[in-house]
Order: structure tokens, then C-alpha cells, then sequence
């Protein structure tokens, strides 16, 4: 049986099919050039530095780690590469595939481009509560003569990012539309209440803890160890693995709610997980290399532009591409004011606001949802 | 069509908000192969009857059943194969082509489909509904009429995947045409009278009282909440109807050939008030 009340000519579905291959044909460039400038980045960024490797060493070193004999690597350059910077460069891939991650699922989620963790107050959110967690919890413990673990950091961030992601979804969305006004003035708010009470922790911190909010306050990848990474990994990894879950649901949220819903979508659910998802990626990353604005916003629209708003691909090719950028930004913020560096919040709100006010102009209209 | 017992049925339908009952005690029942036409005034309460039917709404009281079971205890996925709608207006904020939006219908429902059937459904219907050349387009770009092509595209495309799930499905449209020139509303109700000819239920919301005759197996009217008026569309209608429920001064003719009764807006005298 068919359905065409005007059957599709030959040459219409011809066109059909050479479109849809042709859609996939510019995902695979799309994946496989962002994979290869990916690992590019990530071999310059783990060579450069006041003691520089060459490329082709980092990769030798590397390879050996990986798939020779460990005992073979000896001398300083190895030592440097796995030691100091690898970790480094594994967190900024970490915290970079996370942060545009959560960006994407909470435009996704908010059914607009314009929301991103950093804009909103979620990263705000989750400073406050590592900061909190510092000062606060370096007081409770001093008392009992304990150090904080780190991992109560990443704890401590994720709450704060759930507690201001579900509070401006409550504040935003009103019978399933979201106000796109109010979810950008409430992240004002919200970002401006989180930097207030920052800032009185600060006034209640000591020298050290002081140095520590600072850091918070504007990202950077210094502080990367090992023992960082196993804390942070463990989180982020199967969050990002999960991610593919959630595509099909945020296409059919697209059309709205209750679209999504006759689709057959489980709406309440999804959304409770995307929420949930912003918040452990935001806290674990703000853990980890403190408050990195735009990148959430930038790489997921960059994302759009080649290949399309499919989530299917937009969320793991987000990954990869906010991974990408956070190297590059990390290389660029060890570079300019070389042998010191320059917070990497710093250089990605320096890439990421121009591209925000340029995203307002070009899309005006979409404030008005 | 052998078997004729409904395949939606909504039973003393009660629906309020700000303690106004915008549905009180409606009773619908949405039979295979049947095109089912609601009319109304605005605020009769149609769009609301139409969203208890397809579960977007909870009623305050009464039930809907979905063949023969409580719709909301029918899982979600399940649902989606059995029944589509079509809503007023769909606006994306994501510039997806046309041809993904249409694919959205099949993605869920059809995902036990292999992806060469999936295509041929989406390229099916995206000619039935008379959109196939502007599949690359960006639906955001497109008209008010075209997007709500696009949208009965995807529409169709979910009850052609779902039918490898359910045989007994029901398709929900509110207000399809009211963005469509003639010729595409005339398409488009063909294309529904097409689908309830293979034996599925099909309700629409309709304010072309004209159409809603030419096209109505069973007419409802509704106002205030209620079912006023139900059955074969010439018997249900009629002078009285027009004027206590419409608040028209017309009245109704017979057209030559099929003697399918029809209105004459020209008739309208302005009152003096």
C-alpha cells in the first residue's frame, strides 16, 4: 500500500536519498576532521612549554607508554610528558568535552541557543558551592585536625550546579514554554547572587584559601594531577558515554513538549536527566579547573553550523569539539604571557563573549520565544 | 470494514481551568475509517476536547479509552504507535531541515524499522503531503503554510511507522489548514479522508464550516464545553444550530449535485446595532 497521493518521481526520491548521504557523508568529514585536530592539538599542547618537547618525541613517548615497554622511557622529556603535562592536557580534554556537552543539552533542554551553563549561573552556581565547600569545609575540619579530600569538591560543585539549574527551570519555564527573557535575566540574577556570596566567602578566607577562590573565579588547567583526573574521570566518562541516550528525546523535545510527548517521547524523564547530567558535568569540571565560561555556547553552535542540530551527532561531536577548544585555549593562555600563563577563563570569555554579542545580533529573534 | 467498534472513545470528558470548565460531560466516539469533523465557536472548547483524546490533557473526569484500554495507563512509546497529532502550531528553535523534522516522526516509533525503510517512509510522506522539494530546506525559513505541511508530513510518517505495531491507529488534527491556501487545504483534507479509508480513525478540528460538511463522515458541534450536536453532517446541522451556536444570520443551502448542504457568508446582513 502506499500513501502518495502524488507518487515521488524517480528523480524526487533519487534526491531524497543523495541528500540523506549527503548529510552523512559531511558527518564522517565533521568527525574525522575533528578527531584528527584534536589529537594535533593535543601532542603540540603536551610539547610546548619553557621546557619544550618536539612534536615527534610526544608522540614516541606516548606510543611507548601505551603500547611498548614503560621501562624504555626514561630521561627528563619523559618525565615532564607524563608527569605533568599529560594530566594537564587529559583534564582540558575532560573539562572541555564537558563543559560544550552540558551546553548543548541545556540549549537542548531550554529549546534555545542561547543558554549555556556559564551564562546562567550554573558554572556560578557550582563556584559558590566549591568555594563554599573550601572555606566552610577547611573550617569544620580544621577541628578535627583533617584535610579536605578532594573529592568532596566535585560533590560540593554538583550540588550547587543542580540546585541553580533546577532552580532556573523552575523560575524560566511556565506549562512547558520556556521564556527565554526570563531564563537569561534569572541566570543574571542567580550569576550575580552566586558572585556576591563568593565574594563575602572571600572576605571570610585566609591568604590561602583566598589564592584557591581566585583560581575558582577564573578557570585554569594549573593545578591538573593525576590524582585530579581520577577523581574527576570516573565522573565525567560514563556521563558523556550516557549522552547518546538522551539524543532521540532531545530531537522530539524540539518541537515542543507536548509534540514530544504524542511522539511517545518519556518527556518528564528526559528532562530530569538532562538536568541532572548539566549538573554533574558543570560540577565535576568546575571542580576541576574552576569557572570556564562559553565554552558550552560556542562549540555547540559551531557544531550546528557544519553538520545540523541532529543530537545524535551534535552531542558526542560537541564533546569532541569543546575537548578541542579547551586545548587550544590552554595552549594559547600558556603562550601569550609565557614562562607565566594566563587564566584560561580568561582567553575563552576573550573568544567566547565576542561570539555571544555576534549571536544576538544574528538571531534577535529568537529572544522572543 | 468489519470490525466497527471505536477505536478512541472519550467517556463524560470533564476538563476545568481557573474554575471555568472549559469541557464539561463530553462524550466522543472515534469509529475506524471515520473522519470525524469538531466544529465550534471560539472558546467552544474543541482544542481542549481534542487534547483529552490524545492524553496531552488529564481530564478532571470521565475517561478516554484507546482501544478498549485507559489511555493513561498505556505506556508512552506504545501510544506514539497508536495514535498521532497534529497541534496547532509547531515552531523549532534549531534550523533542522525539513527533512528531519519529518524524520522525527519515524525515529522513535519506527526504530525497529531498518533505516531503508525508514527513508522510504519519510520520502513517502513527504510527497503525500506535497512537500518532497523543499526537503534540504531549512524548516525555520519556511512559510506558516509550509511548516504545517511539513508537520502532517511528520505526522504521517509516525502512523506509517507505528502501523507495524498497531493496525488500529487514530489521527488527531487541530486546525490543519489554518495557515493553508485553498488548494493545500483541499490536499490536505483529501489526504485525511485518504488515510481514514484505510481504516483509521481520524478527528479534526475544524472552523471552515463548508469543508467541515464536505469532508465530515460524523460532525460535532460543540459550545461552551459541550456537545451540542453530533451525527451525519447534513442531518446535524441546520438553521437553528447556525443561529443559537454560531450567533449567524445565515442559513443553509443544498448544493445541486451531491445535495450536501452549504453556507453563503454573502447572505450576512450587518446588524444595526
Amino acid at each position: 500500500m502506499t500513501l502518495a497521493a502524488r507518487p515521488a518521481g524517480a528523480m524526487t526520491a533519487t534526491a531524497l536519498a543523495s541528500f540523506a548521504a549527503s548529510r552523512r557523508r559531511q558527518a564522517v568529514i565533521a568527525v574525522a576532521g575533528l578527531t584528527l585536530l584534536c589529537l594535533l592539538l593535543t601532542i603540540v599542547a603536551i610539547g610546548q612549554g619553557a621546557f619544550a618537547i618536539a612534536p615527534g618525541r610526544v608522540a614516541e613517548i606516548l606510543g611507548t607508554r601505551l603500547f611498548g615497554d614503560a621501562a624504555e622511557l626514561q630521561g627528563r622529556d619523559a618525565l615532564v610528558v607524563l608527569n605533568i603535562r599529560l594530566p594537564r592536557v587529559l583534564l582540558g580534554l575532560l573539562v572541555g568535552a564537558a563543559l560544550a556537552v552540558s551546553g548543548a543539552l541545556m540549549q537542548g533542554l531550554f529549546r534555545n541557543p542561547l543558554a549555556d551553563p556559564g551564562l546562567v549561573g550554573v558554572s556560578a552556581g557550582a563556584g559558590l558551592a566549591a568555594a563554599a565547600t573550601i572555606v566552610l569545609g577547611d573550617r569544620l575540619l580544621a577541628g578535627m585536625a583533617m584535610k579536605l579530600p578532594f573529592a568532596a569538591l566535585p560533590f560540593g560543585a554538583f550540588c550547587g550546579g543542580l540546585i541553580s539549574t533546577l532552580t532556573l527551570y523552575l523560575i524560566a519555564t511556565r506549562q512547558g514554554r520556556t521564556s527565554v527573557a526570563t531564563m537569561l535575566l534569572a541566570g543574571v540574577a542567580l550569576g550575580a547572587l552566586a558572585g556576591a556570596l563568593t565574594g563575602l566567602l572571600a572576605f571570610l578566607s585566609d591568604d590561602r584559601q583566598l589564592r584557591d577562590l581566585t583560581f575558582w573565579s577564573m578557570g585554569s588547567l594549573g593545578g591538573a594531577s593525576w590524582t585530579k583526573l581520577f577523581v574527576i574521570a570516573p565522573i565525567v566518562l560514563p556521563l558523556l558515554l550516557a549522552v547518546p541516550l538522551l539524543a532521540r528525546g532531545l530531537n522530539g523535545l524540539m518541537l515542543g513538549e507536548a509534540e514530544a510527548y504524542h511522539l511517545g517521547i518519556p518527556v518528564q524523564r528526559i528532562k530530569a536527566l538532562a538536568i541532572v547530567l548539566v549538573a554533574i558535568s558543570v560540577g565535576a569540571s568546575v571542580a576541576a579547573a574552576g569557572v570556564i565560561g562559553f565554552v558550552g555556547i560556542v562549540v555547540p553552535h559551531l557544531i550546528r553550523l557544519a553538520i545540523g542540530p541532529d543530537h545524535r551527532l551534535l552531542l558526542p561531536l560537541s564533546a569532541l569539539g569543546g575537548a578541542t577548544l579547551l586545548v587550544a585555549a590552554d595552549i594559547v593562555a600558556r603562550m601569550i604571557v609565557a614562562p607565566a600563563e594566563l587564566p584560561i577563563g580568561i582567553v575563552t570569555a576573550a573568544l567566547g563573549a565576542p561570539f555571544f554579542l555576534w549571536l544576538l545580533l544574528r538571531r534577535a529573534s529568537t529572544l522572543d520565544g | 470494514m468489519a470490525d466497527l467498534t471505536p477505536i478512541a472513545t472519550g467517556r463524560n470528558l470533564r476538563f476545568l481551568a481557573g474554575g471555568r470548565a472549559l469541557v464539561a460531560d463530553a462524550s466522543l466516539d472515534l469509529l475506524p475509517g471515520t473522519t470525524t469533523i469538531l466544529i465550534g465557536p471560539n472558546g467552544a472548547g474543541k482544542s481542549t476536547l481534542l487534547k483529552l483524546m490524545t492524553g496531552e490533557l488529564k481530564p478532571a473526569g470521565g475517561e478516554v479509552l484507546l482501544d478498549g484500554a485507559s489511555l493513561h495507563a498505556i505506556p508512552a512509546w506504545r501510544l506514539a504507535c497508536q495514535r498521532a497529532v497534529m497541534a496547532q502550531h509547531a515552531r523549532l528553535a534549531f534550523p533542522f531541515t525539513v527533512y528531519e523534522v519529518a524524520r522525527l516522526g519515524v525515529d522513535g516509533v519506527g526504530r525497529a524499522l531498518p533505516r531503508q525503510r525508514r527513508e522510504a517512509v519519510v520520502g513517502e510522506c513527504l510527497a503525500a503531503a506535497g512537500v518532497i522539494e523543499l526537503a534540504s530546506r531549512n524548516y525555520q525559513t519556511l512559510s506558516g503554510g509550509e511548516q504545517q505541511r511539513v508537520q502532517f508530513a511528520r505526522v504521517l510518517c509516525q502512523l506509517e511507522a507505528g502501523q507495524s505495531v498497531s493496525a488500529r491507529q487514530a489521527l488527531f488534527l487541530d486546525e490543519p489548514i489554518a495557515s493553508l491556501d485553498l488548494c493545500h487545504q483541499l490536499a490536505l483534507l483529501d489526504m485525511a479522508r485518504t488515510i481514514a479509508a484505510r481504516g483509521v480513525a481520524v478527528l479534526v478540528v475544524l472552523h471552515d464550516i463548508n469543508l467541515a460538511l464536505t469532508y465530515a463522515d460524523k460532525l460535532v458541534v460543540m459550545d461552551r464545553g459541550q456537545i451540542v450536536a453530533q451525527g451525519e453532517p447534513s442531518a446535524t446541522l441546520d438553521d437553528a444550530l447556525l443561529q443559537n451556536v454560531f450567533k449567524v444570520d445565515l442559513s443553509l443551502s443544498r448544493a445541486p449535485a451531491a445535495g450536501l448542504p452549504f453556507l453563503l457568508p454573502q447572505q450576512h446582513r450587518p446588524s444595526a446595532a
